[in-house]
């Protein structure tokens, strides 16, 4: 147990990169309820281990505590659901529905099935750079994936979202494929 | 004919990741290959396309709440402090409360930590301009049309100036409210990539740039001759830079 002079170092240090972890544990889970109990444990393994932390990049080291967290936590309930490589065929943007439906779901909708279907590495890894700003080096550090990996994968994944926002109709226009 | 740097090339030039001599180096490509520039403009449109979707999701603060109950030793009723005690420490704390609020309602161009608070009203800010019909109360790239029309809106009169010949041509200017405080916003394009420049009175000294990034956008700000100026955008880091250079050596 830590005393109240590490506690109060845990509480600026580490909370306030709360939304950092939950967000990641969301998009790793599928969900708000799983994530936010992932997130809760995860900021408790942390707030365990945090006298073991040797300073820097305590964002980092969070994200990789949520990280591990998040696999434990899915290896435990498993759903079924995750899917290994991306399928364009089951994977593709959903049926055709009506103009109107379309436009009202507009792109959030768009891409936030196109996520959701990414292979979870690929998900962990553009959620980290464009949702949470991270570079590459910090990516590699998160996931434990080399930076080399973490490149290809970031680009084959964002154009798997791009293609998901343009729509089956429109692949010929995207660049560079 | 595929351009070989069209893949990691673009995506390090876009992410922040090349170094100084790396990305001058692909900028000057840019300029003769058509295919690398639609590939950056694939990427800026994904980029802005996932910030305006708010895809980002905070944690609620309940959970803020479970866990700050959750963590401490688990202090002995005994030594708990008597009734008496614990009224003078609410009666401390509310004056403490009291104090901080109002120095964070009038310390804005005063403080000197650009905390995450204001980090992140800045990026809203900046998003919420993005939305249609938001970006500019007064659309002109004329900036003797510009400045003007801040007079009498404004306690404080903002220089403007355009940059259209070095790259960051004046879209306009709006006025917007960050931190509770009214304040100038100029907006500049580069690249397809809107850039605001929020700009308010501020009474202490100047200060060096200092920069951070949130949900993937990149804010610059510094001090100069009694203005506060924050620079946020999702164009590379290098280019804010550049127009930080550009509005202070005026």
């Amino acid at each position: 147990m830590l005393d109240s002079q590490e506690q109060a170092r845990f509480e600026t240090l580490v909370l306030p990169h709360l939304d950092a972890a939950y967000n990641l544990a969301r998009w790793l889970l599928h969900g708000g309820a799983d994530a936010e109990d992932a997130a809760q444990e995860a900021m408790l393994r942390a707030y365990r281990f945090f006298s073991g932390f040797r300073g820097g990049d305590v964002r980092a080291w969070l994200l990789q505590i949520v990280r591990n967290t998040c696999f434990t936590w899915m290896q435990k309930n498993r759903h079924g659901k995750e899917t290994d490589e991306f399928d364009e065929e089951v994977h593709g943007p959903p049926g055709p529905t009506p103009e109107t439906l379309a436009i009202a779901e507009d792109s959030r909708g768009h891409l936030t099935r196109a996520l959701e279907s990414l292979p979870s590495r690929s998900r962990e890894i553009i959620v980290l750079r464009e949702l949470e700003g991270c570079s590459y080096k910090e990516i590699a550090i998160i996931t434990s994936i080399p930076i080399g990996t973490v490149m290809s994968t970031l680009s084959r994944a964002r154009r798997q979202l791009q293609l998901a926002l343009t729509g089956p109709a429109d692949k010929e226009s995207i660049h560079d494929l | 004919m595929i351009c070989d740097r069209a893949g990691a090339v673009v995506h390090g030039y876009f992410d922040n990741e090349l170094d100084a001599a790396g990305a001058a180096e692909f900028e000057f490509h840019l300029e003769h290959c058509s295919e690398c520039v639609y590939a950056l403009e694939d990427l800026e449109s994904l980029h802005s396309s996932m910030g305006l979707a708010q895809l980002y999701e905070r944690a609620p603060g309940t959970l803020r709440k479970r866990i700050l109950a959750s963590l401490g030793p688990e202090v002995p009723v005994a030594a708990f402090p008597s009734r008496t005690v614990w009224r003078w420490l609410a009666f401390a704390a509310a004056i403490l409360l009291a104090t901080y609020a109002s120095w964070r309602v009038t310390s804005l161009g005063r403080s000197g930590s650009y905390d995450g608070v204001l980090a992140a009203e800045i990026v809203d800010a900046h998003l919420r301009s993005l939305q249609p019909g938001h970006l500019t109360d007064v659309i002109s790239t004329d900036q003797h049309t510009v400045k003007p029309w801040f007079d009498g809106k404004l306690d404080f009169s903002p220089p403007v100036q355009d940059f259209g010949d070095q790259g960051f041509p004046l879209q306009g200017g709006r006025i917007d409210v960050v931190h509770g405080q009214t304040v100038a916003a100029l907006v500049y394009v580069r690249r397809k990539h809107f850039v605001n420049v929020f700009i308010w009175p501020a009474d202490e000294k100047d200060r060096a740039p200092s920069s951070g990034s949130q949900q993937g956008y990149q804010w610059l700000e510094w001090r100069k001759a009694g203005m506060e100026f924050c620079a946020v955008s999702d164009a590379p880091k290098p280019a804010l830079e550049q127009l930080q250079t550009l509005l202070a050596s005026n």
